[in-house]
């Protein structure tokens, strides 16, 4: 009965989303509001009732029947509810009605809120109609076999089973920013108001999606067993996209909401970040190529897909051409201002972002006109790769960070460069001399010098920014800081840790294969590694071959146990690297085949990762700071805290408090 | 400042910006892609033609994994039922590369014809083949005297 449960549940959500946005967009009121609530909860319960069937093993719903299993543990029986194609769509739906009740819960009532729940409604209504009739989660076998498919065991993994929920946040939380915009449009209501009350929901959602994307990236590390972490893939391009141009998004949403200033790019961003997000949706879902998340491809599923792109994108580039006239330019400034600061930022990720975008369908273009015989089959298939993204992007996003020390002092309207000078040579001094000490180190190459001395060029100008800030007031103004100084200065330090890391850590790690036999012994980079022998173990749905390696390094001995797990119910094996965590980088153990034609001597595979958390820590910063930024936006709605409206104007002339939340 | 020169500035900025960007990616286009070539192309015109990085796809041929240099290296040869590229990889490739399955090997070839993998690509799971590989298998038992046993759809 359960599953029938949640099928009713899901017509309910449809139905109560479908009324929120007839109701939204014309009279609004209270009723919007309870409707929006209602399809939220509708959508949760649903979701809840097909992870029971997935906890219960209930081998009569088709969908766990495919993707269950009776061995499987009870953390990947519920995650294993949104790791295959229909439920992951539940979970869309479930969060795109979530974003309209959270609306319903946390907004002023008034036309920005109902208007917006009303588009929010649009595009919940699509996504239920596209998950009851296309691809539903809840149907029925009519034999029920005795046990289920499985899961895909490279997705049995905990970061796994949290990369979609958080990403979703993120992905679908950039349709309610759309909502937000394609309310403020129909309003007529772009305004510095509009922006305040747009912002916190649009840095939810980008950090939220730096967060999903940072698990993706942790997932590929450790579970592939290359050690990689970013492939350039399409699938994770499809994720960045987005996530580049909310970040443009985020900045210039400070400009509107402080000057009233860029309001139709504004908009433009936010209509921007939506259609690339169901872009991204549609190359990784489609069929269009294929990959872990393209859990099984079907042709109608990716033209459904691709209109309802259409649709949506076009509508709502059809509002803004329509509306954007209307909007009013803000004040004037100057090119060296803060306004300018946020121009240049919004203008180079907004160019990134469109070099991603000609990097990652360009060959999917080519292999569209191959396949209608347009060109040639050897033209079509070209591969880009890292190199392309490595090229275009490096420049673009150096030059960016190189001004980012000095876009954060600089004030509204007009800014004096000479100042900050006293407080950026030093920044500078500390930028080239890291940059020659990880050359020394690292073997001279050019990246490294590069990079390095972009992101600790960054890391030193966030620091004296804060000091500049703080003043002669000493250690007790460093901790009254307003929360969104501190959001901004530590989302910017952890950009700088992350370039810090990511360019030591592919410029500078080293990976070797050694045939060894028990007994044997590897040294590489200061380490010894004693290969004690392999032994089978059992798991609850696998089994697999244990390695005992001995690590000796400086004195201190451990013993670390890679294994090869091997799935039966999927007639797949995986990899399960060791990993020996340190100070400066994590050292990477994978066991590999025993080598043939020599008995008893097994492949194992050893690599080093300088620098490796530094990678994932920054993206947790930017994350941490977006979320700051966030709850001081949060906090200042109760009049006790009016005062941090000046936080960000920093020591620039003073800007007349926008209109009481 | 005047409207007129903000507007100016900002519109040079961009304008500059642009060129820059679609010049790197012009550049980027041309230097950083591998084309896909099937062992039928590869044998079709010699390894030694090719002087840039490429993908070759195909299947494992069984039988023809092996380990070289004590165990440091894996070997194996890649076909698409009617030619075969010879491949070296070193170090552990991913868990679905096996004999008989379809893979992609990227790289260049070295004086002896053989193709110096930097990477090796295999799908996550056990249903899949991916799709240069298919190509490759369809393209060679198209024409005369391919062995069309190869071909089956990819069953993702």
């Amino acid at each position: 009965m359960i599953a029938e449960l949640g099928h009713l549940l899901a017509f309910l959500a449809l139905a109560a989303a479908a009324g929120q946005s007839v109701l939204g967009l014309t009279t609004g009121g209270e009723t919007v509001r309870r409707l929006a609530v209602a399809s939220g909860m509708f959508s949760l319960l649903a979701m809840i009732t097909l992870i029971i069937c997935f906890v219960r093993l209930d081998f009569s719903v088709a969908l766990v029947a495919e993707n269950s299993h009776t061995l499987k543990p009870l953390i990947y029986r519920i995650a294993g509810a949104w790791g295959n194609h229909e439920g992951s769509m539940l979970l869309w739906c479930l969060v795109m009605a979530g974003y309209g009740a959270a609306a319903g819960l946390f907004m002023q009532p008034g036309k920005l809120r109902d208007r917006a729940i009303g588009v929010q409604g649009l595009l919940t209504t699509a996504s239920f109609a596209y998950l009851l009739f296309v691809s539903s989660p809840f149907t029925r076998l009519i034999d029920a076999p005795f046990d289920g498919g499985g899961m895909n065991p490279l997705l049995q993994d905990p970061a796994v089973a949290l990369h979609p929920p958080m990403l979703y946040l993120g992905y679908v939380g950039m349709s309610f920013v759309f909502s937000l915009a394609a309310s403020g449009l129909i309003n007529g209501q772009i305004d510095r108001e509009w922006a305040k009350r747009t912002r916190p929901w649009a840095l939810f959602a980008w950090s939220a999606l730096t967060i999903g994307i940072a698990l993706g990236a942790i997932w590929a590390y450790y579970e592939l067993g290359w050690g990689g972490w970013w492939f350039w893939d399409p699938v994770e391009n499809a994720s960045f996209m987005p996530w580049l141009v909310g970040a443009a998004l985020i900045h210039s949403l400070i400009v509107t909401e402080k000057r009233g200033g860029m309001s139709a790019w504004t908009v433009f961003l936010a209509v921007l970040a939506f259609v690339l997000a169901l872009l991204g949706t549609f190359l990784v879902r489609s069929g269009v190529m294929t990959s872990v998340h393209a859990f099984a491809t079907d042709p109608t599923r990716g033209i459904v897909l691709l209109v309802g792109l259409g649709l949506a994108g076009g509508a709502a580039l059809a509002l803004f051409a329509w509306r954007a006239p209307t909007l009013k330019p803000g004040p004037e400034f100057d090119p060296v201002s803060r306004e300018g600061a946020l121009v240049l930022n919004n203008l180079f990720l907004s160019v990134a972002a469109a070099l991603v975008l000609v990097g990652t369908v360009t060959p999917m273009i080519l292999q569209w006109l191959g396949d209608t015989g347009m060109i040639s089959s050897e033209a079509a298939s070209l591969s880009i790769g890292e190199p392309y993204f490595q090229l275009t992007l490096a420049p673009m996003v150096a030059i960016l960070l190189l001004f980012m020390p000095l876009a954060q002092a600089a004030t509204w309207r007009k800014a004096e460069v000479s100042p900050l000078m006293k407080w950026l040579a030093p920044a500078a001094v500390a930028a080239v001399v890291a940059a020659l000490v990880a050359m020394a180190m690292g073997g001279w190459g050019l990246w490294l010098g590069f990079g390095v001395l972009v992101g600790v060029w960054v890391v030193f100008g966030v620091g004296f920014d804060v000091m500049r800030r703080v003043g002669p007031g000493g250690a007790g103004r460093f901790f009254r800081m307003p929360l969104t100084v501190w959001g901004m200065a530590i989302a910017h330090l952890g950009i700088g840790i992350f370039v810090i890391g990511a360019t030591v850590e592919t410029a500078t790690r080293t990976e070797r294969t050694f045939p060894l036999k028990p007994g044997e012994i590897a040294e590489m980079g200061g380490w010894t590694y004693e290969f004690l022998g392999v032994s089978p173990v059992d798991g609850p749905n696998y089994t697999a071959l244990r390695a005992d390696i001995k690590v000796t390094h400086g004195g201190s001995t451990e013993i670390i146990q890679p294994e090869t797990r091997s799935f039966p119910v999927a007639r797949t094996s995986t990899t399960e690297v060791a990993i020996r965590k340190t100070l400066t980088g994590d050292v990477y153990v994978a066991l590999g085949d025993q080598v043939r034609d020599v008995p008893g001597s097994w492949r194992i595979r050893i690599a080093q990762h300088p620098l490796i958390d530094w990678v994932f820590g920054g993206a947790g910063l930017i994350a941490i700071g977006g979320f700051l930024s966030l709850a001081a936006r949060v906090r200042r709605r109760s009049p006790a805290h009016a005062a941090d409206t000046e936080a960000t104007t920093g020591q620039g002339p003073a800007v007349p408090a926008s209109t009481p939340a | 400042m005047r409207k007129r020169s903000q507007r100016l500035w900002l519109i040079g900025a961009a304008a500059l910006l642009v060129t820059g960007a679609g010049a790197l990616a012009v550049v980027g286009l041309q230097g950083a892609v591998a084309f896909f070539q099937s062992p039928s192309d590869i044998a079709a015109k010699g390894a030694s033609s090719y002087h840039q990085s490429i993908r070759v796809g195909g299947l494992i041929e069984v039988g023809s994994q092996k380990h070289g240099d004590g165990g440091k290296l894996l070997t194996f040869t890649i076909t698409d039922g009617k030619h075969t590229v010879p491949v070296v990889f070193e170090g552990i490739p991913p868990d679905m590369v096996k004999e008989g399955k379809g893979v992609v090997a990227e790289g260049k070839f070295d004086a002896s014809g053989t193709l110096v993998a930097s990477r090796v690509l295999a799908k996550h799971d056990e249903n899949y083949m991916p799709k240069e590989a298919y190509d490759a298998l369809k393209r060679a038992s198209e024409e005369e005297g391919g062995d069309a046993a190869y071909v089956k759809e990819p069953t993702t």
